[in-house]
């Protein structure tokens, strides 16, 4: 899809630079700068109100930038509407399980995996028309352990199972870059390994963004961590460099006894 | 329906069929049901009535099509429906071409009305979606008003032909007509009832139930809204095309406020999101004010607003929505989710956007 990808500069693939988002008089995001490197996992960490999903709403354009420029993939994206940037590649999880209670599984990845090809524009044609995206779509679900439940309506699903297709609908869009929030959010032991699990084989090949506050799922999963405090970058490095940070022990590690 | 796997390699148990033969059993159910009863219609009650009924079903679709799956509550509808009363009306008095002709162009008039005004309305949804689209209404009332060249102002535009083809049964007797127009509400109906079940259909209640989701998938939802809406003007259009030549006339009535509002009325009663409640709202409403009416009764308003407040009270899922969730529960035991009743989300402000979840920051309430 993008033949540049070989490119040496194309080692950084998302790039923000002064990001800033401030809400009236509350910054919540203070002139961060942040490189992703490609093909790696990336946790944003920091304890509550320090910014981390307000930066994830800025790159997948939810919010826009009161300030900064965000690159994704040598490309300007800043300000882009949600829908583009999920065209180019970017594909974003939600903290909350956000799923259509009344679809089944499988709807759910038609209707993702719809999306780039404008069938959805179709109001004269029957929705079966969906159905030739079944065996990709079955495809994900198998990914995500959940191809037995595809046709059941996800308002019935466990919690972690609807986390497991959240995972889906975001793997459905093939995106280079996949931001997680929170993936084990509200998550029993068991959920949490194997969402690590889940979350491990999916980053193959991609590059991967997340916001958690187990530290287990951090430690396991991340290349490199960022650490945010009231909207600012506080360190950043490897797990075992910023678990061992004094700034982060007193901010944030400390308190959180881990 | 696609309940078979669609290859030898899946072993698991897919859903299990009876629920899908009770699909398909309510898929052929209800629309053999409004059939029937469109035809024996104008056997039962005055032709003109029925004729009534059969506009103001489609014109209540119109507005569930936009209300129950594309969660947007349009309140100046009568836009639509009045500006192709006055097009079909104006098209059929100056042309002399058969009814259906004009009735088709005053519903692409309509549609060509909602691009503009649906493109300002778009981007802003809940009371505020309501408030705009009513301000345009009011706009379009104004115009009609004003322009009485065309729509005979306070007047009305009178003497609509029902010409067809010479069939003189047809443009003099209203049973005839009834049957000679129908087929164009059984037309909207149906391209209502597929545009539910399309994939923009599916496009448009993931919108309804998660637009930020349906967004962060790569849809534009704006666009998908506007489609919605203007495609709603259109079935409100045909529905208003077909009241003004039965009537034979056109009044500044039908571009009121209180059409917008009654229209909504009926599509509430009947059921929000069910597409079939519509009509059922819109021939209760219609008999009821015919009977009052009858009957020498003046304060109609009262009885409306009342039905209206019971129905918002009491059953908000309206009358076919509250059977259907009846029906669902008795064959889920209880255990199944509700498939319908829309009005409870509308009780909701506006929908939760990005921009209000600065202050839950890595709270519980992130985009939904």
């Amino acid at each position: 899809m993008h033949p540049d990808d070989t490119s040496a500069a194309g080692d950084v693939i998302l790039h923000a630079k002064g990001l800033t988002k401030t809400f009236r008089d509350f910054t919540a995001v203070d002139a961060v700068d942040l490189s992703v490197k490609r093909g790696t996992i990336h946790a944003l960490v920091g304890p509550n109100g320090a910014g981390k999903t307000t930066l994830f709403n800025l790159l997948s354009g939810f919010l826009k930038p009161s300030g900064g420029t965000i690159t994704f993939d040598g490309r300007d994206i800043t300000g882009m509407q949600p829908e583009n940037i999920a065209h180019l590649g970017i594909a974003r999880s939600f903290q909350i399980t956000s799923l259509f209670e009344k679809l089944t599984a499988l709807q759910h990845l038609e209707l993702a995996l719809g999306s780039p090809t404008g069938v959805g524009f179709q109001f004269w044609r029957s929705e079966k028309r969906l159905a030739r995206f079944r065996d990709r779509a079955m495809d994900l679900l198998d990914q995500v352990g959940m191809a037995s439940l595809a046709d059941r309506e996800v308002g019935h699903f466990a919690y972690g199972q609807k986390r497991a297709v959240e995972l889906a609908l975001a793997l459905a869009l093939d995106p280079q870059l996949l931001l997680l929030d929170e993936p084990t959010a509200g998550m029993g032991i068991e959920d949490v390994e194997r969402t690590i699990e889940l979350v491990d084989r999916i980053s193959a090949g991609r590059t991967v963004v997340f916001v958690d506050h187990n530290m287990h799922v951090v430690g396991t999963l991340a290349d490199r961590v960022t650490v945010l405090q009231q909207g600012a970058i506080l360190v950043e490095g490897s797990y075992d460099e910023v678990r061992n940070d004094e700034k982060v022990i007193t901010a944030y590690l400390g308190q959180a006894n881990v | 329906m696609t309940t078979s796997p669609s290859s030898a390699v899946r072993t698991f148990p897919l859903a299990p069929t009876p629920r899908s033969r009770w699909r398909v059993a309510r898929l052929i159910m209800w629309p053999t049901i409004a059939f029937v009863a469109l035809l024996v219609l104008p056997w039962v009650v005055y032709p003109p009535i029925a004729m009534d009924i059969a506009a103001w079903a489609l014109f209540a679709m119109s507005i569930d099509l936009l209300l129950g799956f594309g969660g947007v509550l349009s309140f100046g509808h009568a836009a639509y429906w009045g500006s192709s009363a006055y097009l079909t009306g104006w098209v059929a008095v100056n042309t002399g071409v058969p009814f259906p002709v004009a009735i088709l162009i005053g519903a692409l008039g309509a549609m060509v009305l909602a691009v503009p005004i649906g493109m300002l309305s778009v981007r802003r949804s809940g009371i505020y979606f309501a408030m705009v689209t009513l301000a345009f209404g009011q706009m379009i009332y104004f115009i009609a008003n004003q322009l009485s060249v065309i729509t005979g102002g306070e007047n009305g535009l009178q003497g609509v032909p029902k010409t067809f083809f010479g069939i003189e049964a047809v443009e003099k007797e209203s049973f005839f007509f009834y049957y000679a127009a129908i087929p164009i509400v059984v037309l909207g109906a149906l391209a209502a009832w597929r545009i539910v079940h399309s994939p923009f259909g599916r496009v448009l209640s993931g919108i309804r139930d998660n637009p930020e989701r349906v967004r962060a998938l790569g849809y534009d939802v704006e666009r998908y809204k506007l489609i919605a809406f203007v495609l709603s003007a259109g079935l409100a259009g045909l529905a208003g095309g077909v009241y003004a030549v039965s009537h034979g006339f056109v009044s500044l009535q039908e571009v009121d406020w209180t059409t917008s509002g009654k229209v909504v009325l009926m599509t509430v009663l009947g059921g929000i999101g069910t597409l079939w409640g519509g009509p059922i709202g819109a021939a209760i409403i219609v008999l009821l004010e015919d009977y009052l009416a009858s009957a020498g009764f003046e304060g109609i308003g009262i009885v409306t607003g009342l039905i209206f407040i019971v129905c918002v009270v009491l059953f908000r899922k309206g009358i076919l929505g509250t059977i259907l969730a009846f029906v669902d529960r008795a064959r889920t035991g209880g255990r199944g989710m509700p498939r319908f009743g829309r009005a409870d989300r509308l009780a909701a402000p506006d929908s939760v956007t990005a921009t209000n979840t600065a202050h839950d920051e890595e709270g519980n309430h992130a985009p939904r």
